[in-house]
């Protein structure tokens, strides 16, 4: 078997991913890329990042047997990975950290990052604040609303948090915003992208730092139940956290990989976040990947309960392995992210985030019809403590 | 020979720099673009660079934004875009009408579709902002089969090497963004341009155009003593959202012919 080396040199997946940006961008992006591949094969920075991820990250995260919730099924044994324990509560903190590390070694003293749900804003804001750097967080206004407690999070840690009015006010836009002041900046600058989207360098760079993720269950995996899991599960808004988890899981045989979409109110409704399900191919934030567009090529406003998928994009390697085949994606609808989240809170005790809850209940609609020696491995990507509110809102509860 | 090439080769021989003035297509309304194309031509604008309105203008600062926004709401297509260059056409035969957006749009309507349907109208030149040399091959070769000229931006952190790639693909002009940042950025300097200028003429032997913070007579007689051609964009834009509907012809009209008697004032060294 051939083992899967993407992307190419100009950041190709197939027909997907490369540079699509404005020229004044492009010097940028290539200096970025050259930092990456001078450092992604430096044995002392690789070091640091591995401290850092130990002591300050508290890396390697943990795999935990759901034991009440496999039981409630009666099927397949679901194990977590709990990225939600890692320090700011998501996986988003083993990117933000090697990328700020990055910053420093190139002597950028400015780093700015967009956010949707707040979670990637947190961890880039906590990586400024460790290493004291300025920090500017782009969020879409729609999403300050909904996601309070993150923004006072950033702001307590020292960042400046921009709202962002325009377009649909929401995580597409906080991006727009983000790459305006990254390229008014530059000198100065350097742009933390949270996700696997973007343009090269950064679907490879931000998957590569969240590989950590996968690389730990290969080896955690045999030590808990004697061997890989049948299949790895993981939410995809950009797809940050799935191809952490899915890229070390490419090249090993039998192990099914599903990235579970926003489905929002349905996919049939058109109100969902689920391009790779119901969207086609186009170009959008300096990549070529599965868009939610209209026949005109305009982006469409995407809906979720969860404000860190929603977004219209989906990051490029994903685009990849769908048509490849090597990843199925699927959609879960609001109501079922809701119904996994609280099952998982009252059988568990854990509070999951909203786009994690997607990926739960993936699994909990697959568990039933399988055997109970089978093993589902969910990438619990964050905890839920910033949903409290919209948790409350659904239930009609004020706090 | 192309219209942009034969607008260039006769302000060569005048002396004077071109004026190329942006609007976006659709703002306030499709109706109203149609009245100001004629209307820039009229005030002297040499090339109309016509705005396909994305819904994420990334390159954009937040003028040409809003723009963008007003003409989608309205329900702005690239096709009834490509229409309305076709009534533009059918009472002005001699400016040329360059199409500047993003990538998405033209790829939705498809390459080739869009390219035919373009030259059919009687478009002249493309450029598409987020499509770079490395991204846009099969692209280019559309648009010059079709006989459309590429054009493609340019960039104080170009390096030598691109500037050399694209001086390859580049036909008409080349638009040089003379600082980093978005449109309508506030802080042009003439002497960085003019030092600029000096090395992409060593590479290019098409025009060479700059915008970005270019606000007024001043700055844009500035840039016309060094550069072949001048852009302005936001600044028309800020004129057209400003304006009581009904008089946004009147005023841009007002404003360009200000530009224009600027550029031609300068004595152009050739």
């Amino acid at each position: 078997m051939q083992m899967y080396d993407l992307p190419d040199e100009r950041g190709h997946f197939g027909p997907y991913g490369g540079v699509f940006v404005a020229e004044t961008l492009m010097h940028a992006l290539d200096e970025l890329n050259e930092c990456y591949l001078k450092y992604r094969n430096d044995p002392e920075f690789m070091a640091e990042l591995a401290r850092e991820l130990k002591h300050y990250v508290g890396r390697p995260s943990p795999i935990y047997h759901a034991r009440r919730w496999s039981e409630h099924f009666g099927g397949a044994q679901v194990y977590l990975k709990r990225e939600d324990l890692n320090h700011t509560g998501a996986h988003k903190i083993n990117n933000t950290m090697g990328q700020a590390l990055l910053a420093r070694k190139i002597g950028k003293p400015r780093v700015i990052a967009e956010t949707g749900a707040g979670q990637h804003g947190v961890a880039t804001a906590t990586v400024a604040a460790r290493f004291g750097m300025k920090c500017t967080v782009y969020m879409g206004s729609e999403d300050v609303k909904r996601q309070s407690p993150n923004v006072f999070r950033m702001k307590l840690l020292g960042a400046e948090v921009v709202p962002v009015e325009s377009g649909s006010k929401t995580l597409k836009d906080a991006l727009n915003e983000a790459m305006r002041d990254w390229v008014t900046n530059v000198a100065d600058t350097f742009y933390i992208i949270g996700s696997v989207a973007g343009p090269h360098p950064y679907p490879m760079m931000v998957r590569d730092f969240n590989a950590v993720v996968g690389h730990e269950c290969l080896w955690q995996m045999p030590e808990l139940v004697g061997r890989q899991p049948d299949a790895c599960i993981a939410c995809v808004g950009g797809g940050s956290n799935a191809m952490g988890i899915f890229h070390p899981y490419i090249d090993v045989e039998g192990v099914r990989l599903i990235g579970v979409e926003a489905g929002g109110s349905g996919v049939a409704t058109g109100k969902h976040a689920a391009p790779l399900s119901a969207g086609r191919p186009g170009v959008l934030h300096g990549t070529r990947t599965y868009l939610m567009q209209n026949e005109d090529g305009q982006i469409m406003d995407t809906h979720s309960v969860s404000a860190g998928l929603d977004y219209p994009g989906v990051g490029p390697e994903h685009s990849w392995l769908k048509d490849l085949g090597r990843a199925e994606y699927v959609a879960i609808n609001d109501d079922e992210a809701m119904e996994a989240f609280h099952l998982l809170c009252r059988l568990e005790g854990i509070i999951p985030a909203l786009e994690s809850a997607h990926a739960l209940a993936q699994a909990a609609k697959m568990a039933p019809s399988m055997r109970k020696d089978q093993v589902l491995l969910v990438n619990l990507s964050g905890r839920g403590d910033k949903d409290i509110n919209t948790v409350a809102g659904i239930a009609g509860i004020t706090l | 020979m192309s219209r942009i090439h034969g607008r260039f080769e006769k302000l060569k021989g005048e002396g004077r720099a071109a004026l190329i003035p942006y609007i976006t297509a659709g703002d306030p309304s499709l109706e109203v673009t149609l009245a100001l194309m004629h209307e820039l031509a009229a005030a002297g604008a040499d090339v109309i660079e016509l705005g396909v309105p994305f819904s994420d203008p990334q390159a954009d600062g937040p003028t040409i934004q809003r723009a963008s926004e007003r003409a989608l709401a309205r329900g702005t297509t690239l096709r009834r875009i490509l229409d309305v260059v076709a009534r533009f056409r059918s009472l002005d035969a001699d400016t040329p009408v360059v199409l500047m957006g993003y990538a998405n749009p033209v790829e939705a309507m498809g390459y080739d579709a869009f390219a035919s349907r373009a030259a059919e109208v009687g478009v002249d030149g493309v450029l598409l902002v987020d499509l770079p040399p490395e991204e846009s091959r099969g692209f280019v070769d559309r648009l010059v089969s079709a006989g459309l000229d590429p054009i493609y931006l340019l960039s104080p952190t170009t390096t030598d090497a691109r500037i050399g790639e694209i001086a390859r693909l580049a036909r008409g002009y080349v638009y040089y963004v003379s600082l980093t940042g978005v449109t309508g950025a506030k802080h042009l300097q003439v002497g960085d341009v003019s030092a600029r200028m000096e090395v992409l003429r060593r590479h290019l032997s098409v025009p060479i155009g700059v915008g970005f913070g270019i606000r007024d007579a001043q700055s844009a007689a500035g840039i016309a003593k060094v550069a072949d051609a001048v852009v302005i964009g936001s600044r028309i834009v800020e004129e057209i959202e400003g304006s009581a509907p009904g008089s946004e012809a009147a005023n841009v009209g007002a404003f360009v012919r200000g530009i224009r008697q600027a550029i031609d004032a300068v004595a152009r060294k050739d």
